[in-house]
Order: C-alpha cells, then sequence, then structure tokens
C-alpha cells in the first residue's frame, strides 16, 4: 500500500511535463494523437523504470568520478534493446515516432532521476521511483494528445466524437503542440496558485 | 549546386528543427530570454553539430557499416558527441580563449541537446554524402539560432509587459513559439530544383 502511495505521489509531485518542466522535445513532437503519446509515454516509461533499476544496483560499483557516463551508457543500452524490440512486433509505430525513440536517451528526466533518486536509494524504491515517474511522464502526454486530436480533428482515441470538418487541423501541426501545452501549463498554475 | 540551396532552406525555413522537428527544445526556452545570450548559444550549437556529425558520419561508414554493428549506433554517438563536447572545451580554452570566453557557459549545454544528436541520427537515416550531411548540420544550427534570436527578440518584449498571473513564464513563452511556429508554416511547400 506504502508503495503504491509512493508511486501515485512521485507521479503528481515529480511530474516531467507540468511540474519539472522535463523532456519537452517528445512532449511536443510526438502528441499528435492520443495512441502516439501514449505510446511514446510507455517507451519512455519502460526504459526509466529498467534503467533506475540497473542504476540502483550499480550505485556501489560505478565510482563517483565517471557516474555520468555511465548512466548515460546504461540509458543508451535499454533504449537500443527498445529500439530492436519495437523494430521487430511494432514497426508502424516504430515509424510514426522515429526518430524520437533513439532521442530517449537525452531525455533530461532518465538522467535526471538516476542522478537524483536511483544512485541514492535501493532497487526496489528505484523501480517504484521509475514507474511513477513513468507513469506521470505518461498520462501527461496522453492527455496533451487526445487534447489536440480533439480539437483537430474531432476524435479522441480514434473514436469520434464530432464532426471532422468542424475540427482545426492546426491543432494536430506544430504550433498547436505549443499552445495547447501552454494553455495546459497556465491552468496547472492556476490551480497551483489556488492551493 | 541547386540541391544544396534546397537543402540550406529546407533545413533553415521549411522544416525548421525547433518550429517543425521539435528538437533541441529545452535551449530554447531556457537560453532564449536575451539576445546575446541566444547568439552565443546559437553559434555553440553551430560549432559542436557541424563537428559533431562530421565526426559520427565517418564513425557510421568506417566503423559501425562495415564491421556490422549498426545496432551499437545510439550508444557510440551519445558518447562520443559528450566526449566531443568535453574535448573542444579544453581545446578552446587553450588555443581560443576569446572564443572560449564567449561560447564557454554554453557548450556542457550542448550534451543535453537533442538536436545535436537528431542531427547525428537524421543524417545516417536520410543517406546522405559527407558534403550534404555537412550542409545540412551547417543549416539546421543556423535555422536553431534563427529561431532562438527571434524569440529571444520577443521575450524581451515579453519581460516588460504585463501578462496574466497564471501564463506568466513558460505558458506565455510556448505560446509565443506557437504563432511563431504559426509563422514558420509559411515557408511549407517551398521547393527548390
Amino acid at each position: 500500500m506504502n508503495k503504491l502511495k509512493f508511486i501515485i505521489e512521485s507521479a503528481i509531485k515529480n511530474n516531467p511535463t507540468f511540474v519539472l518542466l522535463l523532456g519537452m522535445c517528445p512532449t511536443l513532437g510526438t502528441t499528435s494523437s492520443a495512441m502516439n503519446g501514449m505510446s511514446m509515454g510507455l517507451a519512455t516509461l519502460c526504459v526509466l523504470v529498467c534503467s533506475n533499476a540497473v542504476i540502483s544496483l550499480l550505485r556501489n560499483v560505478i565510482p563517483d568520478k565517471v557516474r555520468i557516463p555511465a548512466f548515460i551508457v546504461v540509458i543508451a543500452s535499454f533504449v537500443t534493446v527498445l529500439q530492436m524490440v519495437m523494430q521487430a512486433y511494432m514497426p508502424s509505430l516504430y515509424e510514426t515516432l522515429g526518430i524520437f525513440i533513439p532521442l530517449i536517451v537525452v531525455n533530461c528526466i532518465l538522467l535526471g532521476r538516476a542522478e537524483a533518486y536511483a544512485s541514492k536509494n535501493g532497487v526496489i524504491d528505484s523501480l517504484c521511483d521509475g514507474l511513477g515517474v513513468g507513469l506521470g511522464f505518461t498520462v501527461s502526454l496522453t492527455v496533451l494528445g487526445a487534447l489536440r486530436e480533439f480539437l483537430g480533428t474531432g476524435k479522441v482515441f480514434d473514436m469520434v466524437v464530432y464532426n471532422e470538418e468542424y475540427g482545426s487541423l492546426v491543432f494536430v501541426l506544430a504550433p498547436g503542440a505549443f499552445i495547447v501545452l501552454g494553455l495546459l501549463l497556465a491552468v496547472v498554475n492556476n490551480i497551483k496558485a489556488q492551493k | 549546386m541547386l540541391a544544396y540551396l534546397s537543402i540550406i532552406i529546407t533545413a533553415i525555413f521549411v522544416n525548421n528543427i525547433v518550429f517543425a522537428q521539435f528538437l533541441g527544445i529545452c535551449p530554447f526556452l531556457g537560453v532564449s530570454k536575451r539576445i546575446s545570450s541566444a547568439v552565443g548559444m546559437g553559434m555553440a550549437v553551430m560549432f559542436v553539430m557541424v563537428i559533431a556529425t562530421a565526426v559520427t558520419y565517418l564513425l557510421q561508414m568506417y566503423v559501425l557499416e562495415p564491421y556490422n554493428v549498426t545496432f551499437l549506433q545510439t550508444i557510440v554517438f551519445i558518447l562520443v558527441i559528450a566526449a566531443l563536447v568535453q574535448v573542444l572545451e579544453i581545446v578552446m580554452k587553450k588555443a581560443m580563449p576569446s572564443l572560449y570566453q564567449a561560447l564557454g557557459v554554453f557548450l556542457p549545454l550542448i550534451t543535453t541537446n537533442c538536436a545535436v544528436l537528431g542531427v547525428a541520427i537524421l543524417v545516417v537515416q536520410k543517406n546522405m554524402t559527407m558534403v550534404e550531411a555537412l550542409v545540412y548540420s551547417m543549416s539546421t544550427a543556423v535555422g536553431f539560432t534563427l529561431a532562438l534570436v527571434i524569440f529571444a527578440g520577443i521575450r524581451e518584449q515579453l519581460s516588460i509587459s504585463r501578462v496574466p498571473k497564471c501564463m506568466q513564464g513558460v505558458p506565455i513563452a510556448l505560446i509565443t513559439a506557437g504563432i511563431l511556429a504559426m509563422a514558420f508554416m509559411g515557408f511549407a511547400g517551398i521547393k527548390i530544383g
């Protein structure tokens, strides 16, 4: 029960998109639809959980001076594994997300969690932390993707809500990503200010 | 010649790295409060991007592909870029102190700039030749600098104007970027050659 609470807390408190403002490139680049956003979030979640666990296991072995390159190698290995798995079993999704899959390596969230949490805590805690932050990232990407899809094409997860003719395509294109995220952040700021 | 011109125009305007490809957003939002630092960051990115692309391209062609280990691409590229930035910093400090003074603070930030790794991977994916790769990376960096400087100019004005409380900071910056991206969409469809 405690672990579950910890996972949910880290998903909200350490939410990469709305609180920490990390990993903006995939956030904006892959959320043209709810499905794409969720897939990118889940891909990042997988790498984050694995890298957090391994870095936590290795935390007493890695010398302090070379820890950043070591973290990067661990993360890059898992990204490569993910790349191969996706290429084999989900080729169409791999095509859609394209360059953003290898770029998970330079996503600040992963290195940030490795440095701030996994390198100081035990395996189970690091796993939960990875799961929480990854879930937070997935949910934010899904929400952003769903909003953009809804405003742009009138669908959510490919289910028609209203006629596509009334949607404004700009929300699916590049400018919409910036504008919808900006408005969402303003809403979050407003909620925070009221508390 | 026309082919190169087409690459240049496409990379700077039509497929602008920030507004159309969503790469390098972190420095784009982080280092765009003042025009002077925007120019510095742009120059540093240009410097690193061209050298990193050249090095990773050669590695891909003469090491990874002949030995059939292209699956190591991601790991090798990120390590090479990280090491390269460190080496560049040391060399510049010694050989070009004035340039180091100007770019110094921005150099370590570039390792986490996904635009550098992104361009290195894109160049390989698109099967470019060496010269094309260099032209592409150079003009992508110019496009990045252009976006950064325009955005910094707007943000300087924005900082002295009245913005609703919940919109201050990042939200209004993102919405401004969205409007700028709309302006850049006007270039879509331009074709040369």
